[in-house]
């Protein structure tokens, strides 16, 4: 995941969205990602789907990915062709969710509060930066710990596993 | 240094102190899986060609979420993880055995452990002193394969408990009453321990209840002290020889304190879609129920069945209210059948179940119509949580939920407790 820019509409979505309404437990009878995603936020946000085009960024208050642990959650969202998500805060389950499966997340409180909707986003993950091209303003991120920064770099923790079994 | 439960159950496992913030790769003692996030584990084991338990004894397979199975996808995700443990040697627990969080404490965890569970409730054995926590497939899947997980040593909020309830209130209402103080993040990436005169008098039943919704406030477990009360609990479950007494280190530091008098505590609702969303009953009575759920992991024990009975006794629900009852494990409906209970239901008018999550996850036995209320036990009221997004689900204590399934409307179990 190293060297990426993204830049992408974003999405904006409020506090404590939880991993039911992401992707509802009824759709959960498969491990297709697209499958998963076709149903991605359609409790909230029946349109979702149709409107998010591949390199979209979705934008959150606190606490994105709240309640159960279903991994599904951050691979509904990547399959959907979503780049990244910036928010707040995001609950820990989830944030190790994604952070496992290779979806960029990115803690920005600043970003995240005064970004609308329709807004035009470049996020660059190396160094850590949003910036909001329509309102012309650049924000700075959380870094993540240098062991996290191994698994993002590996592309999530699968990559890491296979790395490792390589060197022993 | 003085250190906080879960800083102490880190270090015995890394071989030195640690401290909040840092990153441990850590030893696990026991993992788990259930049948929604279970295939999707074996899957990335199979890609990583991994397919092995590294300790198969205590690497435990639940079919809970969808037991009996509603439908051939989820029959072919049960078949995946019996294969699994066929393969690997690891633990199968059946479609009849009930809910994980519930099995784990009756039987696998012991205080002083580090638990993973690919189930976000698996906070429910911190109970026992252990170290407990939700992760998702990929990282439990991993731990079950190498043993090991890594972990970010969380800061502490010290939940200090005093007094008793009252008569008509339960543990489930301090742990609303909490959720609502502090909101659905206000113990984020941290660890909650009960401590104070109030957490001592609790009894394991109530500690678990209290654990199991400690990531309703985003928190990673809910600890309690492992004191003489585990020691009861674990002799009850014939296996006295897991209790050691383990407790948080006099003047360790917290990141919070938040003091609560049970004493004070009402009976409290969460109102739709949230479980901060917190009310008293007597502020939501009136609201008409289509449904009433009483089980899960949060409330679905041999306690929690007595308190519903007590008040389901010679009385029947109201003819416009479901009452859908369905124990947590294979032992409790034992108990519950030895007891009686499960007559006092089927007379009252309840539908019972066998043992299993039931109709909180919303793919099984209860999914709720267009516009319909519904007042459960469970530990989660998020929009579309039990299968139909246009329903609105209220949270309660057993004795409110029995109440209420009476009543046909939210009611104060008060007016129902001799």
């Amino acid at each position: 995941m190293s060297g990426m820019v993204f830049e992408g509409t974003a999405h904006k979505f409020g506090r404590d969205v939880d991993t039911d309404v992401i992707i509802p437990a009824r759709h959960l009878k498969t491990t297709s990602p697209d499958e998963l995603a076709a149903h991605c936020m359609e409790d909230i946000d029946r349109d979702f789907i149709n409107r998010v085009k591949p390199g979209d960024i979705i934008v959150a208050e606190q606490n994105f990915g709240c309640g159960s642990s279903r991994e599904q959650a951050p691979v509904a969202i990547k399959a959907a062709g979503v780049a990244c998500v910036v928010a707040v805060s995001f609950a820990r389950i989830f944030y190790r969710n994604a952070i496992n499966i290779g979806l960029p997340i990115l803690v920005c409180p600043e970003a995240a509060r005064e970004t609308e909707s329709g807004d035009l986003l470049r996020v660059d993950l190396d160094k850590g930066e949003v910036t909001n091209l329509t309102r012309g303003k650049v924000y700075e991120a959380e870094r993540f710990p240098e062991f996290m920064q191994k698994i993002v770099a590996a592309g999530g923790l699968m990559g890491y596993v296979k790395e490792r079994q390589k060197e022993q | 240094m003085a250190s906080t439960l879960a800083e102490k159950i880190i270090a015995s496992h890394v071989g030195r102190s640690v401290e909040p913030g840092e990153i441990v790769v850590t030893g696990v003692d026991v993992a788990a899986l259930q049948d929604g996030t279970g295939p999707l584990a074996i899957m990335q084991l199979q890609e990583l060609d991994m397919v092995r338990a590294h300790n198969p004894e205590k690497t435990i397979l639940f079919l809970d979420h969808a037991a009996p199975s509603p439908r051939k996808e989820l029959s072919n995700a049960h078949m995946s993880l019996r294969e699994f443990a066929a393969r690997t040697g690891a633990v199968l627990s059946e479609i009849s055995e009930g809910i994980c969080h519930q099995r784990l404490v009756e039987e696998y965890v012991s205080p002083g452990d580090i638990l993973i569970g690919a189930d976000s409730h698996t906070c429910t054995s911190g109970a026992l002193a252990a170290f407990a926590t939700g992760m998702g497939s990929t990282d439990v899947g991993i731990g079950i394969a190498t043993g090991k997980t890594w972990l970010r040593v969380p800061e502490t909020l010290r939940v200090v408990i005093a007094g008793r309830f009252a008569t008509g209130v339960y543990a489930k209402d301090l742990m609303l009453h909490l959720i609502g103080m502090i909101g659905a993040d206000g113990a984020t990436y941290m660890a909650l321990e009960f401590v104070g005169p109030g957490a001592e008098a609790m009894s394991m039943p109530e500690r678990f209840t209290l654990s199991n919704m400690a990531v309703e406030a985003g928190a990673k477990t809910g600890l309690f002290a492992a004191d003489e009360e585990t020691r009861r609990y674990l002799d009850e479950q014939g296996r006295g020889s897991d209790y050691r007494e383990l407790a948080a280190d006099a003047g360790a530091e917290h990141a919070r304190t938040v003091e609560i008098d049970a004493g004070e505590v009402e009976p409290n609702v969460s109102a739709p879609h949230a479980v901060e969303n917190t009310r008293t009953v007597s502020e939501a009575a009136g609201t008409r129920v289509d449904q009433v759920f009483i089980g899960t992991c949060t409330n679905g024990r041999i306690e929690d069945l007595r308190v519903a009975a007590e008040i389901l006794e010679r009385r029947r629900r109201h003819p416009g209210t479901r009452l859908i009852i369905t124990p947590a494990s294979r032992s409790t409906y034992v108990k519950a059948a030895a007891e009686g209970l499960l007559r006092i239901f089927a007379e009252a008018g309840a539908t019972v179940t066998g043992p299993g999550c039931g109709a909180c996850v919303g793919v099984h036995g209860g999914i709720l119509g267009d516009g319909e209320v519904c007042l459960a036990t469970q530990n989660r009221n998020f929009q579309g949580r039990m299968g139909n997004a246009e329903a609105f689900i209220y949270l309660a204590s057993p004795a409110t939920a029995a109440a209420t399934a009476i009543a046909g409307v939210i009611a104060d179990p008060r007016d129902y407790l001799k």
